[in-house]
Formats: structure tokens, sequence, C-alpha cells
């Protein structure tokens, strides 16, 4: 990826943090000249990668941190959110069925879900200390 | 919180919730007071109307799916109106058209709730 601009912001694992975070995309990418229904795509799969790892990888810790790099080409956005809790384990996750969860009072499993209907490209990277998750959107795509 | 408000009203006999604002895994929590609130109270027949929510996450969908069953199994339902396209497309992705009311507007879930009577 060609990098134009980036950008970045260190935040604390808080759900009250998310409209902080969901601020610092769309300002961004406003400015970068994305459409707006391309720049409400890319918040809420921040959202909900955000608040999956607050719940999953940090488990509710707000002590802890999460990196937010911005990266803007002239085709797209890339996000990265990076932490240092527990991994996501792609291969025991499964399409949710929505129509069983509500017959158990179940939720939760949308998030992931979410993003990957939302984004054009997503990438999990687990290393030896934190877990990446770049997700990507072009500039002329809008679901 | 801020970024979202919840207010409580009623119409024709029903239970309004007028959701204004941003919901999110943060303030999903007051929408879930709120509900559980009414369906203490055996209020059943429940009309969300979102004309002023700017903004769904999945968290917010979590709570109409967890209290759903609850209001169907005591005769009444959660029926969603006045949903911006920003809002109901994020509906639409997980396919709650099909699964929950979402009607144009309050006087359409009223009609619809004398009609499953």
């Amino acid at each position: 990826m060609k990098k134009t601009a980036t950008y970045h912001i260190t935040v604390g694992a808080s759900t009250k943090n998310l409209s902080v975070v969901r601020e610092f995309v769309s300002e961004h990418a406003k400015a970068e000249g994305f459409s707006d229904t391309v720049v409400s795509d890319v918040c809420l799969a921040v959202d909900e990668a955000y608040t999956n790892i607050i719940k999953h990888a940090y488990n509710f810790d707000s002590t802890k941190e999460v990196e937010v790099d911005l990266e803007f080409d002239d085709e797209k956005i890339c996000v990265c959110l990076t932490d240092t809790g527990e991994s996501f384990d792609k291969s025991n996750y499964t399409v949710p069925d929505i129509p069983k969860q509500i017959k158990n009072k179940k939720r939760g499993g949308m998030g992931v879900f979410l993003i990957q209907k939302l984004m054009d490209q997503v990438d999990y990277r687990v290393g030896n200390r934190e877990n990446e998750i770049k997700m990507y959107k072009n500039r002329e795509t809008a679901l | 919180m801020k970024n979202f408000k919840i207010s409580h009203r009623t119409t024709s006999g029903y239970d309004v919730l007028e959701l204004e604002g941003e919901l999110d895994a943060h303030t999903a929590s007051q929408l879930e007071d709120s509900l559980r609130r009414l369906i203490n109270e055996n209020k059943a027949n429940i009309i969300v109307n979102c004309r002023e929510l700017d903004y769904i996450a999945s968290a917010g969908l979590g709570v109409f799916m967890a209290y759903i069953e609850d209001v169907r199994g005591s005769g009444g339902d959660i029926k969603l109106t006045n949903m911006n396209e920003k809002v109901y497309n994020v509906f639409d992705l997980l396919g709650f058209p099909t699964l929950y009311d979402i009607l144009e507007d309050e006087r359409d879930a009223v009609e619809k709730f004398s009609s499953d009577a």
C-alpha cells in the first residue's frame, strides 16, 4: 500500500472510548475525501473490532490499551487495531444464526460478521506479543 | 452519557421508547435498562422510535435480540419505527427485517399491533 498519509492514536480499552475512536476515523476519512457511506461503513467496522478487543482480548480490563493506525492512499483506507491480549481464533468462528440466537436469548457474534460484510479486505495477524486486525476499504465501494 | 438518550412516553396505550444519538457497546446498557423496566412492569406492547437515532452497532441490536422472546412470550412485541437509512442498513445486513417489524412510523406500528391482536 503506497501511503499518502498516516495517523495514530492510543486509546484505553474501554467502551467509553468507542465514540472517540469512531470520531478519529471519521474525521480523517472525511478529510481524505471518502464518501459519507464509506466513512459510515468503516466507522462501524472499527467500532465492532474495537468492541471485540475490549470484550474478548482484554476481558474488559480498561487498564489495557489499543493502538489505532490509519493509512490512506489514492485507492483505499486501511485501519489497523493492535492489542496485546488474547488472540482471536478465526477457526472457532461461525456465522451467527440470528433466529436461533433470538430463541435462546443469546447475543453476540455479529461483530466479526459485520466487519467482513462492511470491509473489502480483513487480515488478522497474531504475533508473539500482539494481535493485529487490518481492515481495508476502497474509496469508491460502498454497500 | 452525552451521545445517547432515551425517553419514554405512551401513545394510544402503547409504550414508546424514543432513542436519540449513538447506540454502541457503551450506551446499549441504557436501552437494556429501559426495556427491562418495561418488561418488569408487564408492558409487552413496545414501540421503539428511532427517528433521532444516528448510529447503531451490533451491541445495540443485541439488546433487541435478548428481550424479544420475553415480550412475544407475553403476547406482545417490540416494533421499530422511523429508522434512517444508515441505521436500517445495519439491521438489514444482519437479516433483522424478516425477524422484527420495522415500520415507517408510530402510526403504522399502532395499526400493526391492532391487526396482530
